[in-house]
């Protein structure tokens, strides 16, 4: 190894360090805000690692009741929406890559472009006139607005890129559309579920606009319990943090395991929600 | 397209004209989520910009006078420009940043695939948890922040306290959480690029400032166009951020089109009024992106024309 390329290194390893620092130096203060007593928090110069560890902010939030009805919530308004949208969404990315609709991508982009608080305004009086608001089903229904749009386009990707000879084989052996979809394609498009049903959860899972409409005191999902608490609960930042690092912890986890799917999805449709 | 059916088809064609099945049954459940969620939302909501429509009020149609009300509705135009100035600086640090980034990332070293994985979890992460540390990081007293200013002998800020600068912290925490975007769709862009090129530049000798503006670059604009165009869609649209962290203030100083929008709609149950700004909004979205386009054709017209 020359002198040069020893140089080249440690500058590369320098870069590295630098790019990726705002996002480790983020999260580690947050795990820190989150682990302190107030006397920490409200120290000046800051401590970044305190003598005692506040637990305590941890389990104060696990304990409090609310907390379990929110994260249900969470878990049945982001498990039916994923859910609801992979079986919806999966076999018209099939059909619409088979098809070669390529002009139906356009109301994709056009869900893509519109902001989400144009769709609650309507979809909340329509909600009210059914008397569904107080329920889970209005939020469930409305993160639909989220994750179909993203499950349809990563499955037209990924469907357009998966070979077409095996399914006009099966077919003309006398298989119905329906089996060859099931027993033919949908296994080769495994891997391209797996990246519609992961960025699905996770924009879903965030999604915090819907949420302030349309939840009430009873139906609320994490995102909306963490902002309530910042302005009508809670002023000491450990619990607030706390609270606020459990909310997004299984995102982050799921971030950094399943960052090979995450990475293919996102630079394949480059598509987000919200 | 015509319909046979498959009986007659069969018979009239036994082996060699076999049919295409249609596809239709697999996008039917979609199609009707999509006209239910999306479409009968849009339609509804222009015939409600279009009536003056208050909840608990009858309504009554109105025309477009809600539309000629935002032309003279000060807190609107001044959302507008809010949004313009946050969405320039919301695409053009993280298209900077996100490039140099991407760069980086293109080359081969140890744990990339680890790191790459921490580098994006600012865009992947819960915006109203991380607005919320944002928040007590930008306190001006006790922030870290500001502590962190004062280590290099910078005096303290005000950052989203002060109407002055709170656009501009905003800016940083979007930049922060959107850079890693931009850094993945330029990385997916010089995975791309042939090796060509660059072992002749080493041959000719350019530096590494040469091959990146003359080579690198050129080959990854259009990449850098999806990127900021995506950017210009999500910045335009931001709601979580600046909602967790200052919901518009102080006073109205970081009120983007879609906050007041929320207040519109949401806190003054103005329903009308509040559809005609979303209408008005959706359109300015399609608008920004229409010039990106006309610019970027421009510039390829250019480049071509400059070579013949």
């Amino acid at each position: 190894m020359t002198l040069r390329s020893i140089l080249g290194r440690i500058g590369l390893w320098f870069a590295v360090l630098v790019i990726v620092s705002p996002a480790i130096l983020f999260f580690l203060w947050m795990a820190s805000l989150s682990l302190k007593f107030e006397i920490d928090n409200a120290a000046y110069p800051p401590v970044f690692i305190p003598e005692h560890f506040a637990w305590k902010n941890y389990t104060d939030v696990l304990a409090s009741n609310r907390f379990l009805t929110y994260f249900v919530n969470s878990l049945v308004v982001t498990g039916c929406a994923t859910a609801l949208s992979l079986i919806v969404g999966v076999p018209a990315g099939y059909g619409i890559a088979r098809m070669a609709a390529h002009k139906s991508a356009i109301v994709i982009l056009i869900a893509r472009i519109t902001p989400g608080l144009s769709y609650l305004i309507p979809l909340f009086l329509l909600f009210q006139w059914l008397g569904l608001l107080g329920t889970l089903v209005p939020q469930i229904i409305i993160h639909l607005v989220v994750t179909v749009p993203i499950v349809i386009w990563i499955m037209i990707g990924y469907f357009e890129t998966t070979p077409m000879e095996l399914e006009e084989a099966a077919l003309i052996d006398g298989a119905t559309r329906w089996q060859v979809f099931r027993h033919v394609a949908l296994p080769i498009a495994k891997p391209g579920i797996a990246v519609a049903f992961i960025l699905a959860v996770i924009f879903s899972w965030n999604n915090f606009v819907f949420g302030i409409v349309l939840a009430g005191r009873e139906t609320r999902t994490l995102p909306v319990a963490v902002y309530n608490m910042i302005s009508f609960d809670q002023l000491s930042w450990g619990p607030l943090a706390a609270a606020a690092l459990i909310v997004t912890f299984p995102v982050l986890l799921l971030t950094v395991f399943a960052q090979r799917q995450i990475v293919a999805g996102l630079t394949a449709g480059a598509v987000k929600g919200g | 397209m015509t319909e046979t059916s498959p009986v007659a088809a069969h018979d009239a064609a036994p082996e060699k004209q076999w049919r295409r099945p249609s596809y239709w049954p697999f996008v039917v459940p979609a199609l009707v989520v999509v006209i239910a969620i999306i479409i009968f939302p849009w339609l509804f909501t222009i015939w409600m910009s279009l009536n003056e429509w208050k909840v608990g009020v009858p309504t009554t149609f109105v025309g477009l006078s809600n539309y000629l009300r935002l032309t003279g509705d000060p807190r609107f135009i001044e959302a507008v420009g809010h949004t313009l100035v946050y969405t320039a600086l919301s695409v053009l640090l993280p298209l900077l940043l996100g490039t140099l980034a991407a760069v980086v990332f293109h080359q081969k070293f140890a744990g990339r695939g680890f790191l790459r994985g921490v580098f994006i979890m600012p865009m992947m992460a819960t915006p109203v948890a991380i607005g919320l540390v944002w928040t007590m990081m930008f306190h001006p007293q006790l922030g870290v922040l500001n502590y962190l200013l004062s280590l290099v002998g910078i005096p303290p800020q005000l950052w989203v306290f002060h109407p002055a600068t709170v656009i501009p912290s905003l800016v940083l925490v979007e930049t922060w959480q959107w850079t890693p975007l931009v850094m993945l769709i330029v990385l997916g862009g010089l995975a791309a690029i042939p090796t060509e090129p660059y072992e002749s530049a080493q041959i000719d000798g350019a530096s590494f400032w040469q091959v990146f503006r003359f080579i690198t670059l050129p080959l990854i604009m259009p990449f850098l166009f999806i990127a900021g165009m995506i950017r210009m869609i999500d910045a335009v649209k931001s709601f979580d951020i600046i909602f967790a962290i200052t919901q518009g203030g102080p006073g109205s100083a970081s009120e983007t089109i879609n906050l007041y929008l929320y207040s519109v709609a949401f806190a003054y149950y103005d329903i009308g009024y509040g559809s005609a700004i979303a209408v008005i909004f959706f359109l300015l979205i399609v608008a920004l992106a229409a010039v990106m386009l006309y610019v970027r054709q421009r510039m390829l017209w250019t480049e071509t024309g400059g070579d013949a």
